[in-house]
């Protein structure tokens, strides 16, 4: 599979590096050619040379994005730092160069949560980590009924006494 | 819903742009709420604005509810970001169903992605200025005086340059492309609506009204040829 991911930051160039090693062909952009040093974060060859590609413009840019590949993406992946710029650029992968496959990474849960009602694909980290912090607490907040004792209860007693 | 003379009108950024606005639709007697997420910004033109500003990023859908979108005539994004223009403009449209929406394009390249996500009109100060460059310049050549573009027409002024085949020729003879019409004849001060035996003259200024498609073939067609240098 053709592999598109814009952002190329922690997430992007993590997911990256995860899908050349699952064998897919894998094409990077990113407005800073820096960028280009975290694709090799714990890679013992060159990004291009494990037949990575990596491509320096802007996100908005239709010829950056061709570059990259957009025209051949099975899979197209925005996970720039904007989320409106992710937002955008999904909806302009989608409407005009039909990649089948379109995933945005947005932080606004709101935001997320309308887009994929219109067909958007979104991952919102923000969600799952509030999801995950709600468990958390829970599961404190339950072990904590179990052990100690209930002091307000207790102190309520007292009073009576 | 409001009507023309009382609307209610949200404005999203507080910047030279959307500050006036904001003060020429409130002097119009509309109801205004600009919406700045530049806290420093907020303060300055709260000052005099008053309550019509709000604090906060326009493009979180909270914010543009808490600004009352669900009730708005129309929403105007003239933030200095295309994207946020973009989605605002789009949100309110398709999530909010606001009837009328204006953009501002800051970058003419980002048009054709406002395009794209079904936000029109937009304005677009670079192609503004450009248009009036072609209407100051008449060495420019060509002026669009009229664009439909989803109806495929536009209509456009040429200057006949000396030297252009079509000098001297009767309109009945030009062989101009399918899908072409000469409507007028501006000639010194006088306009003349052009029939088969009209002689085109250099220094005439002609309108026609064509399909953007063929624009560059009628342009050349009236063109007078290049100099080679040296010659």
């Amino acid at each position: 599979m053709f592999i598109v991911i814009v952002g190329c930051g922690r997430v992007g160039s993590s997911l990256a590096r995860t899908m050349l090693k699952d064998g897919h062909d894998v094409s990077c952009l990113d407005e800073d050619p820096e960028a280009h040093a975290r694709l090799e974060i714990g890679m013992d060859k060159a990004w291009e040379d494990m037949g990575g590609q990596f491509t320096v413009g802007a996100a908005l840019e239709v010829e950056a994005l061709t570059a990259a590949g957009i025209e051949k993406a099975d899979v197209f992946v925005a996970s720039t730092d904007g989320d409106n710029t992710n937002i955008v650029i999904s909806q302009i992968a989608k409407r005009r160069f039909n990649v089948p496959t379109v995933i945005a990474r947005i932080l606004d849960p709101l935001r997320a949560e309308w887009y994929d009602r219109q067909g958007v694909h979104t991952i919102c980290p923000t969600r799952i980590a509030v999801e995950m912090l709600e468990g958390e607490v829970r599961e404190a907040a339950k072990r904590a009924a179990g052990t100690a004792p209930k002091t307000g209860s207790a102190d309520h007693e007292d009073d009576e006494v | 819903m409001g009507d023309a003379s009382n609307m209610y009108v949200i404005v999203v950024g507080a910047g030279k742009v959307g500050w006036n606005i904001a003060r020429e639709l409130l002097e119009k007697g509309h109801e205004v709420t600009l919406i700045e997420n530049d806290r420093e910004r907020y303060q300055t033109v709260e000052q005099e604005l008053e309550h019509n500003i709000q604090y906060g990023d326009a493009s979180e859908l909270w914010v543009l509810e808490r600004a009352g979108v669900q009730r708005a005539d129309m929403v105007i994004a003239v933030t200095g970001d295309d994207e946020d223009n973009m989605l605002i403009c789009q949100v309110a449209r398709e999530k909010y169903l606001v009837d009328r929406i204006i953009a501002r394009v800051n970058n003419p390249r980002n048009l054709e992605h406002f395009e794209l996500l079904g936000v029109r009109p937009v304005v677009s100060a670079t192609d503004l200025i450009i248009r009036l460059i072609e209407h100051e310049v008449p060495e420019y050549g060509l002026v669009h005086l009229l664009d439909l573009p989803e109806q495929h027409l536009e209509i456009i002024e040429m200057n006949l340059p000396e030297g252009s085949p079509a000098t001297g020729q009767r309109v009945g003879d030009l062989q101009l492309p399918e899908g072409t019409l000469l409507i007028s004849v501006l000639r010194g001060s006088e306009g003349l609506i052009p029939n088969a035996d009209t002689v085109l003259e250099p220094g005439d200024e002609i309108l026609a009204v064509l399909d953007p498609k063929i624009e560059d073939e009628v342009t050349a067609y009236f063109a007078a040829p290049a100099h080679k240098p040296g010659e």
